[in-house]
């Protein structure tokens, strides 16, 4: 034991000395952004556009002259979908890039894998993504919409629309699980009654014996919370049976990766989903959005609900670090805590400020075409699922992802 | 005499590498670098000295972690989780391995059961994400993994957790420690009768040795190693995924212990932290797919380098250093004999 | 009754997956004793090839059943011909540049084509049992597999080729010696079997489309089927695509898939536990 005390005395001097160095490199003109998306692996999909709207939004403010008078520097890593990436890319983040603010993380694991490390480093975290809901801490700001907000509003549409008796298909992890929680909640606020729910872990692709399942329970609505490229398998063996002609289908989770642009129209047609966002959304801050992704980036086929809620996480940091006057931690956090909002292509979105969530417009829709079709908008709806749980006002220490219970 | 003088030489080489590494790269990658290195000196004993290619070493490293993160959390006492590490992967290396062995089963059909069970381990993860699948206090998490549980701390003050540098020169004397011990039970009669086997098991067995028994505890061995890995990882990351188990995991250990060359020890120690590093260097600057990549060093180093960098590199410095034949005999013999 | 029927169906279906995925590598594997662990990644492949040329015009039918086998075929000689040929003998190593193979494939297939599943529409419309919707294509796959596997028994008993194959495999010395060129016979069989990992890629297709990831599922079921199938090619891979396909579709209906993966697996570990060298290593041996 004594030799490894002097070793380990040894190996923190020899580590004082390097730590000595990077600070000096850093020049005081510069907010440096994190960026720490999949570009590469199974979730690139998502993870790319979501790191080129972090870009894009650094070109825009250091085009208007900066922030606080100071240029904006990106610093991005690829995770590789790769969760132990996150931790250690995260780590690099704080101690050897003394990044200002980190956005990212896709999946839940990969949030939570970081976000003890950004506390602990004192790091300001914006994850932006659609997710399960229940994370109660007051170092991270997420933007992106929970399952509450999305069932809220389309669990009455298609009950009232085409029947009582829902059949469920969820991926099996925390998404899915919780998602579905909400979906049986929702129906049954709403006179409705889901009659099975069957989970899929990910890489299930196979899905005849449970269609013939499903035709056996005889539903009035299928709704599917199913993830990622192994599942899109059902929507094509559910058409291949003839089935998208004789029951309707509902999902919180298609076209959150343009699911909808590799479904034929003869797949998708008829899908009712309620996101944040939509291309075909008709206002002039979603048009100029359009027309500036276009521009930057040649086109906007791999434009989705998170990168744009990206975009919108990026531009409310912008706005607290105004309000604040300063880029330092707890002020931002204070100026965004006061309810701080964006207008921008997903309508206006708001910081909920005792969850440290968002307040986001809701679209009720329809796949027509492989196109997101707007039937009805929802303005302003609360993460009410997070606030039943966690109050950051009352409770300024906590720090846990609560479990929602229904 | 000789074996002392071999430990102490090896332990200053370990000594040397643990402390001129970090004016290289940052105490946070060397861990996880450590992590992977004694992942690669399980199968690199398991397999290189053993002679049992084991697909599914991974699900031992996976174990490991699990083991350490729901033993930690329901004791709240890291250092028993520590020990859970290694018994639960070990028991489960026993079991499997007794299977395997006494079962008779030949090389490929191994592979096969190895990966079988590995694939089980991966898919009935990946279903724990309700809230039916705890144990004591720990939910299994599912897809999303465990993340949260308490990590080790110094033994002399439980509220000091050993973090960064602290982790860092832990993992390493480890890595020593465990390099120095798989030495020695080489050195065994045991090691002896090990690497016989793998040379003729038939000979082995009409010389009266319990081929299924030693194959069996070697096996074991190298699962509970294995498990410390994952133990490792699981403080170094503080989060456990099933990804632990994944099929890509396991390729990575052999990939790495074939690269660095199998049937010595120091190769796949030193396959594991280049490769380890070059994977994290990737992400830094994307351009090629890491995939593409790891498959085209896999290719190239069965086809241009069958027994491994170390090895290879072993031979080139002995053939240009004229001057001593002689110890390149003694190696080889010693090599041979085990 | 209706109900019967369906899940008769789906167990038929879900037996001639498991023939069709093992088929090209059980060619390789009992022929030349070498493990294709690209395997997978070749059906990907196969997959690719038929969306892509149904994308640029060719009829369905024919992408998946021409242009699907051709692109296995042609990867396959070129696989063969630069890696396979100089590891001959040594199983462990072709296991492992095969899977060095699948790694770069995978890597290959995201630089080109996406991490996005892309996919054709089945070719075949539903049909109704009774007050059930059944899949039609599942009928194709089916018949397919029959018409695979009957197709693999002709070429192998019938046909000169397929006896001159045979010989030089079980004693290469001697179709040497009778003139044939054994380098050559052991190149077309890898070339055939790469080709019928091509046609089950297209045929699955309309099903399972193609992901750059997909070969992994793929390769660990026709892995398994194919070792615990034993050496004999077609009944050897018959005999256990029935049992594992039974008992997956039968656990799959009775609770979830993933019941019914683990049952497949946990049967192919209990198999090998009591025929330790394959169904075929016990009975039906010296069968093709």
């Amino acid at each position: 034991m004594k030799l490894s005390r002097r070793n380990l005395l040894k190996g923190s001097a020899a580590a004082g000395a390097l730590a000595a160095l990077p600070p000096m490199a850093i020049a005081d003109d510069v907010i440096k952004v994190g960026s720490i998306h999949d570009l590469s692996g199974i979730f690139d999909i998502y993870g790319k556009p979501m790191d080129k709207a972090v870009g894009l939004v650094i070109d825009e403010i250091n085009a208007g002259g900066g922030l606080l008078g100071m240029k904006l520097e990106k610093i991005s890593y690829d995770t590789q979908s790769d969760m132990a990436l996150y931790t250690q890319y995260a780590q690099q983040l704080t101690r050897q890039d003394h990044v200002n603010v980190v956005h990212g993380g896709i999946l839940s694991a990969s949030r939570e894998a970081i976000r003890p490390t950004l506390r602990k480093a004192e790091t300001l975290y914006f994850y932006n993504t659609q997710y399960e809901g229940g994370v109660c801490d007051r170092n991270i700001f997420c933007t992106g919409v929970t399952p509450a907000q999305q069932s809220e509003v389309l669990l009455p549409a298609i009950i009232n629309k085409w029947g009582k008796k829902i059949y469920s298909l969820a991926a099996d992890y925390n998404y899915g699980q919780i998602t579905a929680k909400w979906v049986q909640h929702y129906a049954q606020a709403n006179g409705g009654e889901i009659v099975q729910t069957d989970f899929f872990p990910l890489d299930v692709a196979d899905f005849g014996a449970t269609i013939t399942k499903i035709q056996e329970a005889k539903p009035d609505i299928v709704m599917s919370i199913l993830v990622g490229g192994a599942h899109m398998s059902f929507y094509r063996q559910w058409a291949a049976a003839g089935m998208n002609a004789k029951i309707p289908m509902a999902s919180t989770t298609l076209c959150v990766g343009n699911e909808h642009r590799v479904l034929t129209p003869a797949e998708g047609n008829g899908i009712m989903v309620a996101y944040s966002w939509s291309q075909e959304r008709d206002t002039t801050e979603n048009k100029a959005f359009l027309e500036k992704w276009q521009k930057a980036f040649g086109s906007t086929d791999d434009l989705h609900e998170l990168a744009v809620a990206t975009y919108s996480g990026m531009n409310l940091w912008a706005e607290g670090v105004r309000k604040a006057g300063s880029v330092d931690r707890m002020k931002v956090i204070e100026a965004l805590e006061t309810g701080i909002s964006f207008e921008g292509p997903a309508g206006k979105i708001t910081i909920d400020p005792p969850t440290h969530h968002a307040i986001n417009d809701v679209l009720l829709m329809q796949v027509e075409d492989q196109k997101m079709k707007v039937l009805e908008v929802f303005p302003q709806r609360p993460p009410v699922d997070t606030q039943a749980v966690c109050d950051l006002k009352k409770n300024p220490d906590d720090n846990q992802q609560y479990e929602i219970k229904i | 005499m000789k074996t002392g003088r071999e430990i102490l030489l090896t332990a200053i080489v370990g000594f040397i590498f643990m402390f001129a590494l970090p004016l290289l790269l940052s105490h946070y990658t060397l861990t996880v670098l450590t992590a992977f290195a004694i992942l690669a000196l399980s199968l690199g004993f398991v397999w290189g000295y053993g002679g049992i290619l084991c697909f599914g070493q991974a699900a031992f490293y996976g174990l490991g972690g699990y083991a350490f993160a729901v033993a930690a959390i329901n004791t709240q006492m890291p250092w028993l989780g520590f020990l859970a590490a290694i018994l639960i992967p070990a028991i489960v290396a026993a079991l499997l391995g007794a299977m395997m062995f006494y079962g008779r089963l030949s090389d490929v059909y191994m592979a096969v059961v190895t990966l079988v069970f590995t694939l089980i381990l991966f898919k009935f993860m990946n279903t724990t994400a309700g809230e039916a699948y705890r144990i004591g206090s720990a939910r299994l998490g599912g897809y999303n993994g465990i993340p949260g549980f308490p990590t080790l701390t110094k033994p002399w003050n439980p509220t000091d957790y050993l973090y960064n540098e602290s982790l860092y020169y832990f993992a390493f004397l480890l890595l020593i420690a465990l390099y120095l011990i798989v030495r020695l039970i080489l050195k065994s009669p045991f090691g002896r009768a090990l690497v016989g086997i793998r040379e003729n098991e038939l000979r082995a067995e009409l010389m009266g040795y319990d081929v299924r028994l030693l194959k069996t505890v070697a096996f074991t061995i190298g699962g509970a190693i294995a498990g410390i890995a994952g133990c490792i990882f699981a403080n170094w990351a503080e989060i456990i995924t099933p990804n632990m188990f994944s099929l890509g995991q396991s390729s990575e250990i052999i990939i790495w212990t074939i690269v660095g060359g199998a049937g010595t020890l120091a190769g796949p120690i030193i396959g594991a932290g280049v490769l380890g590093y070059l994977k994290i260097a990737l992400g830094e600057n994307s351009g090629l797919n890491n995939f593409f990549i790891m498959g085209i060093v896999l290719i190239a180093a069965v086809l241009f380098l069958p027994r491994g960098i170390f090895p290879t590199v072993q031979s080139l410095l002995s053939r240009v250093s004229l001057g001593r034949p002689r110890q390149r005999i003694s190696r080889r013999r010693r090599s041979r004999a085990g | 009754m209706d109900y019967a029927v369906v899940v008769i169906i789906e167990v038929l279906y879900a037996i001639s997956v498991l023939a069709l995925i093992s088929a090209g590598l059980a060619v390789i594997f009992g022929m030349m004793r070498v493990i294709n662990l690209a395997h997978g990644e070749f059906l990907v492949l196969g997959s690719y090839a038929a969306i892509f040329s149904n994308r640029y015009g060719v009829p369905i039918y024919l992408a998946i059943l021409v242009a699907a086998p051709l692109a296995g075929a042609v990867w396959g000689f070129i696989v063969e011909r630069l890696i396979v040929r100089w590891l001959y003998g040594r199983l462990i190593n072709t296991m492992l540049a095969t899977w060095g193979l699948s790694l770069a494939m995978m890597g290959a297939f995201v630089m080109i084509f996406g991490n996005t599943q892309t996919g054709i529409s089945a070719p075949i419309a539903g049909f109704t049992v009774g007050a059930y919707q059944i899949n039609g294509y599942n009928l194709f796959i089916i018949a397919m597999a029959i018409v695979v596997m009957a197709g693999l028994y002709a070429v192998m008993k019938g046909t000169r080729a397929g006896l001159v194959a045979r010989a030089a495999m079980q004693r290469p010395d001697m179709a040497q010696a009778f003139g044939y060129n054994t380098s050559q016979v052991y190149m077309w069989t890898f070339v055939a079997g790469s080709a019928l990992a091509g046609l089950a890629g297209g045929i699955l297709t309309p099903i399972f489309g193609a992901i750059p990831s997909g070969g992994a599922n793929y390769i660990a079921k026709a892995f398994i089927t194919v070792i615990t199938g034993g050496a004999s090619v077609v009944s050897g891979t018959l005999a256990s695509a029935s049992i594992l396909g039974l008992v997956y579709q039968i656990f799959t209906f009775l609770s979830t898939s993933v019941v019914g993966e683990i049952a497949l697996l946990i049967a192919a570990v209990v198999l090998l536990r009591i025929l330790p060298t394959g169904i075929t290593g016990r009975f039906l041996r010296n069968r093709v």
